[in-house]
């Protein structure tokens, strides 16, 4: 297949290295420190001799030591194994909040901005509303309606999380629209779905994919706080938050049960910033607002 | 200024109405009978029924939703079965404690913010900027409610200078109670206003009346203060408004920390209980707060820079 390597890209190794090259700082720790993450997360079974459930009453809140590098809580489990098990949770239920509502936000933001017209209208509208609420009281309102727990924050996530990016996308593809590469596409007879999709879309995702770093961190934050004020995930589930939670009254005499989990917040929220920051840079964008 | 301010009224009421039909649809949306939730199944077909016509849940949709309009206006949100009193009146308790703590964490946050934001555009891309960067991400990522736990349990158990819950009595206890609480907002608040602040303050050193000051020879602490920050308040007050569902949301999960009786705490016990009317009047109100905030904002930018009011 020499022939092909010649004439066609350069293979992937190179291109990949050619494109590691050109990374900030900030988006080569961000997505080292991410993976390191995730591998753990992915590899917790193997990483630690202890079930994360299991309650051993002979080993309670003990310090931190070699066999337990975490200590152990109130109930006597190992907190390094409850950490490590948590990423699990925490980085599935942040995924999951974060790409779905991206992918029909993005969506309704670029249709609604090239089309314009009644739908521009009723959506903006609908956002005028969103936005109105402040984010957590609309997403405990839809909780309390739907009755707590894990399913319900998906659905309420589903419902709220999609407006910044219709936000976001709507805005750029107002600028798109005019832009000489879509009026050609357009004297071309192209239809509207081939030039939203095949040729603005493209050029506008990328704020929303900068964005969406910042808010996978807001959706772990949310699912943490959901699960302090008692509905997120319910104990004795290794839910970072809901550790937190379960293990507060303890803080004062063992303060490793709750800043493990804390740490696994803090550690894993700035290993985004850090990638959507270097995606910014490498964008080359200013990075945006948080909200 | 009169016909600015009207115009920006006008322009309220269609998202009230949105905002109004959102809260007043949340108890129709429950699945299966809310008063049968809300009392546990527990109570007889006779109390349900009774409860459904004490609640008008039994009326036309449009009837009921233009009583909850027309009573909510008058700042009467019916009675909580639950807690056995009138919703307005837990509203009521809870708006002045939660605005208190709102405004006493912004100003801390400001008082953070500001100082950090202008040392690292005053220092952009060296040393000073980037660790201002990384101590926001840092602080970004930082579950409000354990910074809070971190603040209770040091300064207020370990060293006791501070009470860890309640408002206390008067304006001077009430600030010295609610330091714990607003300066948990403040931390949270600060990484996001710090971020905005840095690119406006950016703004304003790039314009062209600095480098005049600068050509004249003024000292840069002279420029600092007597340009830069007075240009700096219009983004200090923009960041602000535009935050306000997220300080709104830090308070919901503060007032719960400190067990400060606020509208968050409110609403989260409210939904504890599932007391739906009582989350329902608490939905309209909180929206009410952000749009009112938004609206003193932007009367704020007319007393500020004149030039406003002709755009």
């Amino acid at each position: 297949m020499a022939a092909v390597d010649v004439i066609g890209a350069p293979p992937l190794r190179s291109r990949l290295r050619r494109e590691i090259a050109v990374w900030s700082t900030s988006l080569k720790v961000g997505t080292s420190l991410f993976a390191v993450i995730l591998l753990a997360g992915l590899l917790a079974p193997w990483l630690t001799p202890y079930d994360p459930l299991y309650q051993d009453y002979n080993s309670i809140l003990l310090s931190p030591s070699l066999a337990h590098p975490f200590g152990t809580d109130m109930n006597g489990r190992d907190i390094l194994a409850r950490t490590l098990f948590g990423t699990r949770i925490d980085l599935r239920i942040g995924f999951i909040t974060t790409i779905v509502p991206l992918l029909y936000g993005v969506f309704l933001g670029a249709v609604s901005g090239y089309l314009g017209g009644k739908l521009d209208m009723v959506l903006m509208r609908i956002l005028d509303v969103a936005i109105a609420f402040p984010f957590l009281v609309l997403i405990i309102v839809i909780i309390a309606v739907l009755g707590p727990g894990v399913h319900s924050i998906y659905i309420a996530v589903f419902l709220v999380g999609w407006t910044m990016y219709a936000r976001l996308a709507r805005a750029e593809m107002l600028v798109e629209r005019n832009k000489d590469y879509v009026l050609a596409a357009r004297v071309l007879g192209f239809g509207r779905w081939r030039i939203i999709f095949g040729h603005a879309l493209p050029n506008l995702i990328n704020s929303s994919i900068v964005f969406s770093m910042s808010d996978f961190v807001l959706n772990i934050l949310l699912l943490s706080g959901l699960s302090f004020l008692g509905l997120g995930v319910a104990p004795p589930a290794p839910e970072w938050g809901a550790m937190i939670a379960e293990s507060k009254d303890y803080m004062r005499q063992a303060w490793w049960v709750t800043t493990m989990p804390a740490a696994a917040i803090v550690l894993t929220g700035t290993a985004l910033s850090l990638i959507g920051d270097g995606l910014a840079q490498r964008f080359g964008q200013n990075r945006r607002s948080l909200m | 200024m009169l016909r600015f301010v009207i115009g920006r009224l006008m322009q309220m009421i269609p998202v009230l109405i949105g905002v109004s039909l959102v809260s007043f649809l949340a108890i129709h949306l429950v699945p299966g009978d809310p008063i049968q939730i809300m009392l546990m199944g527990r109570a007889t077909p006779d109390t349900v029924a009774r409860i459904h016509a004490e609640l008008g849940l039994d009326r036309p949709l449009w009837q009921q939703y233009l009583a909850f309009i027309g009573n909510a206006l008058m700042g009467d949100f019916g009675r909580s079965i639950v807690q056995k009193t009138p919703i307005g009146g837990l509203i009521g308790d809870g708006l002045l404690v939660s605005l208190y703590l709102i405004a006493y964490g912004a100003v801390l946050s400001v008082l953070l913010a500001v100082p950090l934001a202008m040392w690292a555009a005053m220092r952009r891309d060296r040393l000073p900027d980037h660790s201002v960067r990384l101590l926001g991400m840092i602080g970004f990522a930082m579950p409000p409610f354990w910074i809070g736990l971190v603040l209770m349990v040091f300064f207020g158990l370990k060293l006791g200078w501070f009470p860890i819950r309640g408002f206390g009595d008067g304006a001077l206890d009430h600030l010295y109670h609610l330091f714990l609480p607003a300066l948990t907002m403040a931390l949270f608040l600060a990484p996001v206003l710090i971020q905005s602040l840095r690119s406006s303050i950016l703004d304003v050193l790039e314009a062209d009346y600095i480098e005049v000051a600068r050509a004249k020879g003024l000292s840069p602490t002279r420029i600092l203060v007597k340009h830069v920050l007075r240009n700096a308040a219009i983004p200090v007050i923009t960041v602000l408004a535009v935050n306000i569902g997220w300080l709104l949301s830090g308070a919901v999960i503060v007032e719960t920390v400190f067990t400060i009786h606020g509208l968050g705490s409110q609403l989260v016990r409210s939904v504890g209980f599932r007391d739906y009317p009582t989350v329902q009047g608490l939905a309209l109100v909180f929206a009410v707060i952000v749009m009112g905030v938004n609206l003193l904002a932007d009367l704020g930018y007319m007393i500020i820079d004149r030039r406003v009011v002709g755009r």
